[in-house]
């Protein structure tokens, strides 16, 4: 057998990887595996390989072969077929498209679960608030209770305050 | 400051001791977190790393958990020293290839470590002996909680923690195990255990080995997946899959000392014999020897000797340990010589393992 990568050599390094339902072989010969770090265990994952091989035709394909670079680094499509890596945290708004279908493949879900910054969780807690404030705000106007209204207007301008001193930290 | 003061002794290093000890090594927990819009280490320009490292290192200096911590840049640090950490699994090899602008803190009990510029801003890792990743967990949370107050986290609601690599995405947590299985190894059933663990979506490595042939009969067990799922239930999962690997590894232990016990008798007999008295040994084969020594020990073939000695061995028979312990720079060849030395002066007061297995030690087996 050939090795997958260079495609010269004998694969002496036969790896399987199952994620999901999914299972991915990879033969490597001695050199390959070696440049790949699949001999440095400290470093090494399958995923961050195949990451490398298969992984950036997927992100390609869904942004259509185009040459956006990310306005934040600069990074590029092309650089992350060579690196695997993104750029910076703006790169996966940017390359958002092709990621999608990337994360699908690899993780058990495309929505984060876990933990969220306890800053950020004020945030969205502020910016919920706000949003009922403004509808229960709309809904006095409407009503003509103006009164209620003005005391509405102030706890919104009080969480206003705070969604900035928020946004400050 | 200097490293080699402030690096707890092998010896003190081995004493510790955690639930399951005999079979899991060490666990730990390592998160990944970057800084928003700073371009990630990997891809970033001199200036920008450093901006980062000027950010982050006050920052994760300020943390209680690391109070008198050990802070340095990559490039102050001798590569003797980073070759020590790397051996004591505290930084990656890539970390310790890093120079100018990357960084590394590590707390007094070498239980948290921070690397500063690796391929994240931020990979921080806890660690504990045997198993407790709860524990473990409990301790990164906390510190992770107290410097995303101090710093401005890539995070997104939808992706969570954003990383330079899309396989950190969302949690960016790598939960672990290290594991000493020299009874599903001898018993051939190795393979078979690493297959299964694959399916369950976690990834086997064999920390020493090339390949996934492990050095030592020492793997790592560590979950693959980040995004999808939350942090504690990626632990249970582990938890729960390290539990029938220890049952296996347990059994494998009973089966060998009831069905080959001569076979188990000669391999650790032999290994003694190899390590007491050699005058050339290679790191290799050292770390394969030592793991049939502490089985040895975990089944009570050495009664009265504390089996931290094993422990330790393995730890001051690498190249960095044995170079530090060493007046004088050591060749490869001198360190097979140095090394065969110092395992024959600390085995001398062992004395050679029981001729057979006694009913106690099968029993002790089971912890």
């Amino acid at each position: 057998m050939l090795c997958g990568l260079c495609k010269q050599k004998n694969a002496t390094v036969h790896l399987t990887q199952i994620a999901g339902e999914k299972m991915q072989k990879v033969d490597l010969c001695e050199d390959c595996a070696k440049e790949k770090g699949v001999d440095d265990p400290a470093g090494f994952s399958l995923a961050d390989m195949l990451l490398g091989l298969g992984a950036s035709q997927e992100m390609e394909e869904a942004s259509g072969n185009s040459d956006v670079a990310c306005p934040n680094c600069g990074f590029t499509q092309a650089d992350f077929k060579k690196t695997g890596r993104l750029g910076c945290s703006e790169c996966y708004e940017t390359f958002a498209e092709g990621l999608e279908a990337l994360l699908k493949s690899m993780h058990k879900g495309t929505r984060h679960v876990g933990k969220v910054p306890a800053g950020l969780r004020r945030t969205q807690d502020l910016q919920l608030r706000l949003n009922q404030l403004q509808s229960q705000l709309d809904k006095a106007v409407a009503e003509e209770n103006f009164e209620q209204a003005a005391v509405l207007r102030d706890e919104m301008k009080k969480a206003r305050t705070d969604l900035e001193e928020c946004g400050k930290e | 400051m200097n490293l080699s003061e402030f690096l707890i002794t092998p010896r003190d290093i081995s004493r510790r001791t955690g639930p399951k000890d005999k079979i899991v090594i060490s666990s730990r927990i390592r998160l990944a977190r970057n800084i928003r819009s700073i371009p990630f280490p990997g891809w970033a320009k001199k200036p920008d790393r450093l901006k980062a490292a000027q950010l982050i290192r006050p920052a994760v200096e300020s943390l209680a958990e690391l109070k008198d911590c050990f802070s340095e840049s990559m490039d102050n640090l001798p590569s003797l020293d980073k070759q020590l950490l790397v051996e004591r699994h505290l930084i990656s090899r890539e970390h310790a290839a890093k120079g100018v602008g990357s960084a590394m803190a590590l707390n007094k009990d070498e239980t948290l470590c921070v690397m500063v510029n690796e391929e994240d801003h931020i990979r921080m890792q806890a660690l504990r002996p045997g198993l407790q990743l709860n524990d473990v967990w409990q301790t990164i949370n906390q510190a992770d909680t107290h410097l995303e107050s101090k710093l401005d986290y890539a995070f997104t609601h939808e992706w969570g923690f954003l990383t330079a690599c899309p396989t950190n995405l969302g949690t960016g947590i790598r939960v672990s195990a290290m594991l000493h299985l020299p009874g599903l190894v001898l018993a051939e059933q190795i393979n078979q255990i690493i297959q299964s663990v694959n399916k369950l979506g976690l990834a086997v490595r064999g920390l020493y080995g090339e390949g996934t042939e492990a050095l030592g009969n020492v793997f790592q067990v560590s979950n693959q997946m980040t995004l999808g799922e939350t942090e504690e239930a990626i632990i249970e999962r582990l938890n729960k899959v390290l539990a029938q690997i220890i049952e296996h590894e347990e059994n494998a232990r009973i089966r060998l000392l009831e069905k080959k016990p001569k076979v188990l008798l000669n391999h650790i007999g032999r290994a003694f014999g190899t390590l007491a008295n050699s005058h050339i040994i290679s790191s290799k084969e050292t770390m394969n020897l030592l793991s049939l020594l502490k089985l040895g020990m975990d089944l009570g073939l050495f009664p009265g000797v504390d089996r931290s000695i094993v422990d330790e061995l393995f730890l001051v028979t690498q190249p960095a340990h044995l170079q530090k312990a060493s007046a004088g720079k050591l060749g490869a060849d001198e360190r097979d010589l140095r090394r065969a030395d110092m395992l024959r002066e600390r085995l001398a007061g062992v004395s050679r393992p029981l001729d057979s297995i006694s009913d106690e030690s099968s029993s002790n087996t089971k912890e």
